[in-house]
């Protein structure tokens, strides 16, 4: 049994992943912006899995707001009784058009998505590694494989993190933390609502079940839905002239 | 908006086909806002959960899935509109609770659940979903965030059970759940040699039995019209029950369009009589997975696949006991006669009129005819509308994608009222979906 952290875990992706882990018998405890909407999660995963009204603690945290982090992590750290898994699914988007448009927003964006993602990593990081280890889960995306028109700033911040957990793998893995990247293709959540569905788009429960295996077997980057490890594959060996042609 | 180009919705029949796309959240409320529909699992066959013409969107309800209390004495669970019945089926069954009524699939939400009034097996013991309805809450067009129930806005209430989500988009349901003493059916399905021992065998085993229903072979004419097998079930004792809960069953996907000869004249009355004549013996008794019994076609994922790109549709009309015996002859007779073959063709008694203003259960015979959509399909609906006219009875939206305005009103005078409430609610008509424009007249 895991005792786990999941900061997003009200909404889409990161929903998907805490009921996923809850059914398999593992200790959650929630963190999210909206404190109703967290005590509404933590009580439906109550009633799924059939726990005790209140077993499942949770945690007001802002990703754009890293003042939060540290206490929400302690918070955590008590009523978990010492946590050795945390998942990031967190995360803001916006189009590449409304993000040239409005600078602030970019500003934003850019802070929650990579340094603010970080910043709550290296505190989990440093809380694991202070246990002997533990798996740090953090979903990055597909759309920092590769600079494309349509995702130029919000897959900048992704590429960042990619990089930034490919460190942490390299330089921890022998203290025993697992440092888990996961890339999901277009998946159809909220954050998806207002773009048009592309071929190949993923539903967040198929998301979550394949990030609840990586984090089983420690695997260090996850494409899913798993057809988009072979399309990035091609994206990133189309040369410059290509991919100033195409709008992909 | 973003360039949506090219996309579409359509029933799970897939006939009609029309431009337009979902709109997604966790937040109902939110993105309900100004949008003329909300659409569950669409599982509905014709254009219930599809925009009119002139709309692009509907609100998709499926990520709004909480369950957000569930109390364990009064059996009363509270959930946002998109829960989906597999996940109640997959997480309560196992600890002996069951919703108390389930149509033939399990891949429906609340939502659709109540817009639609769904009923089972047992709507001669148990009515439809509605009548285990506790409590509601809407979004209605002005934008208010409205609680309905049998005893507050009591219109409202009535008019939202079976009002295929024409009242306010729903964002949360309460309803009863009932206990059950196994995850297992104890099932007694017999031969019946035509459709008058049919009808008679439904009504015999409906004050013993619990659950009932039947599949008739509809090709057949002469004294074998209305052949068939019935269905009559309960729920296992624990003692009958195999100690193992039932597993999931195994899906079996139907990959692609299949050519229209598959399911041809030819084809559909070979399996017909296989489907009679393997019935061996004449009467079986035994313990049968739940999922067998309630949702027999979710094994095979896509099957509306199976009858390719034009798509099905099915007619489900409830033909009154004034109507008299003969109803039933009379009415499989015009589908025999324009030649017209269905090749699941499911019969079921129903009981009393529920709660709902335009729920589609009444006293009688109901049938259901899976169609593959052709040419002349409007014709023989026509032609199959015009016979539910005569004998008085009237057919189920949620199927429906052909009925003309005209013959649901002769069929459906309860419109007025439940028109009346959609005024008093909704007097812009903002809420509508191409069946409302098509079937009541709305403005598109």
């Amino acid at each position: 049994m895991r005792k786990v952290v999941i900061l997003g875990a009200t909404k889409g992706i990161g929903r998907a992943i805490a009921r996923q882990l809850a059914e398999r018998g593992d200790a959650l405890f929630l963190l999210g912006r909206d404190p109703s909407d967290l005590a509404a999660s933590a009580r439906d995963i109550e009633i799924r899995t059939g726990r005790a009204d209140g077993s499942i603690g949770s945690a007001p945290c802002d990703l754009e707001r890293a003042d939060d982090f540290a206490p929400a992590l302690d918070s955590a750290n008590t009523v978990l009784g010492g946590f050795d898994t945390v998942v990031v699914t967190a995360g803001l988007f916006a189009t590449q058009d409304r993000l040239e448009a409005e600078p602030d927003l970019a500003r934003r964006l850019l802070t929650a998505d990579f340094a603010n993602t970080v910043v709550f990593c290296e505190e989990a990081r440093r809380r694991l590694l202070a246990r002997g280890g533990g798996t740090l889960c953090v979903l990055s995306s597909v759309a920092g494989e590769r600079g494309r028109k349509p995702v130029i700033l919000y897959g900048a911040a992704k590429a960042g993190l990619t990089h930034y957990m490919e460190g942490l793998d390299h330089k921890f893995h022998a203290q025993g933390l697992r440092a888990i990247c996961v890339k999901p293709g277009f998946v159809r959540t909220g954050m998806t609502a207002g773009l048009p569905t592309p071929p190949f788009a993923g539903e967040p429960e198929g998301v979550a079940r394949d990030v609840v295996r990586a984090i089983e077997r420690g695997k260090p980057v996850v494409y899913t839905p798993g057809i988009w490890r072979w399309i990035m594959l091609v994206i990133r060996m189309l040369p410059r002239f290509v991919m100033r042609k195409i709008g992909f | 908006m973003f360039g949506r180009k090219g996309e579409t919705l359509s029933g799970w029949g897939r006939a009609p086909v029309v431009p337009g796309h979902e709109v997604r959240s966790e937040d109902l409320a939110r993105i309900a806002d100004g949008r003329p529909l909300s659409r569950g699992l669409g599982r509905s066959y014709g254009d219930s959960s599809l925009p009119a013409a002139n709309d692009r969107e509907v609100v998709s309800t499926v990520l709004a899935d909480r369950i957000l209390s569930f109390d364990a004495d009064s059996g009363v669970l509270r959930a946002e509109a998109g829960l989906s019945l597999d996940e109640i089926y997959r997480l309560f069954l196992p600890r002996g609770w069951f919703v108390p009524v389930t149509p033939g699939t399990k891949f429906v939400t609340l939502g659709g659940m109540v817009a639609a009034d769904v009923h089972g097996k047992n709507h001669h013991k148990e009515g439809c979903f509605g009548a285990h309805v506790t409590d509601l809450k809407l979004r209605v067009a002005d934008g208010r965030v409205v609680r309905c129930s049998p005893t507050v806005e009591r219109d409202l209430f009535r008019a939202t059970i079976g009002g295929m989500g024409l009242t306010g988009h729903i964002l949360e349901v309460a309803f009863k759940m009932v206990r059950v003493p196994s995850p297992w059916i104890w099932q007694e399905s017999e031969r019946m040699p035509n459709i008058e021992a049919f009808i008679a065998g439904l009504k015999a085993a409906g004050p013993d039995w619990p659950m009932t229903a039947g599949w008739i072979d509809c090709v057949s004419g002469g004294p074998n019209m209305g052949r068939g097998i019935l269905f009559k079930g309960r729920w296992a004792t624990a003692a009958e029950a195999p100690k193992r809960p039932p597993r999931p069953k195994r899906r079996f996907t139907i990959p692609f369009d299949f050519p229209q000869f598959v399911l041809g004249p030819l084809s559909i009355r070979a399996f017909n009589t296989l489907f009679y004549w393997k019935h061996i013996p004449r009467v079986k008794r035994r313990i049968v997975h739940p999922e067998s019994t309630f949702y027999p076609l979710d094994m095979l994922w896509h099957w509306n696949r199976m009858y390719g790109r034009r798509g099905l549709t099915q007619h489900q009309c409830v033909l009154p006991n004034e109507a008299g015996a003969g109803a039933a002859r009379r009415f499989l007779e015009v589908l025999t006669a324009r030649g017209g073959a269905s090749f699941l063709c499911v019969i079921k008694d129903c009981g009393p009129e529920g709660v709902g203003m335009l729920s589609f259960p009444r006293p009688g015979i109901s049938i259901a005819l899976d169609i593959a959509v052709r040419k002349d399909t409007p014709a023989l609906i026509d032609a199959l509308n015009e016979c539910v006219i005569k004998e008085g009875g009237r057919i189920y939206l949620a199927k429906d994608a052909f009925t003309r305005a005209e013959h649901f009103r002769a069929m459906d005078p309860r419109i007025d009222e439940f028109q009346r409430v959609r005024r008093i609610w909704d007097p812009n008509r903002r809420l509508r979906s191409a069946q409302s424009v098509r079937v009541f007249g709305d403005p598109a």
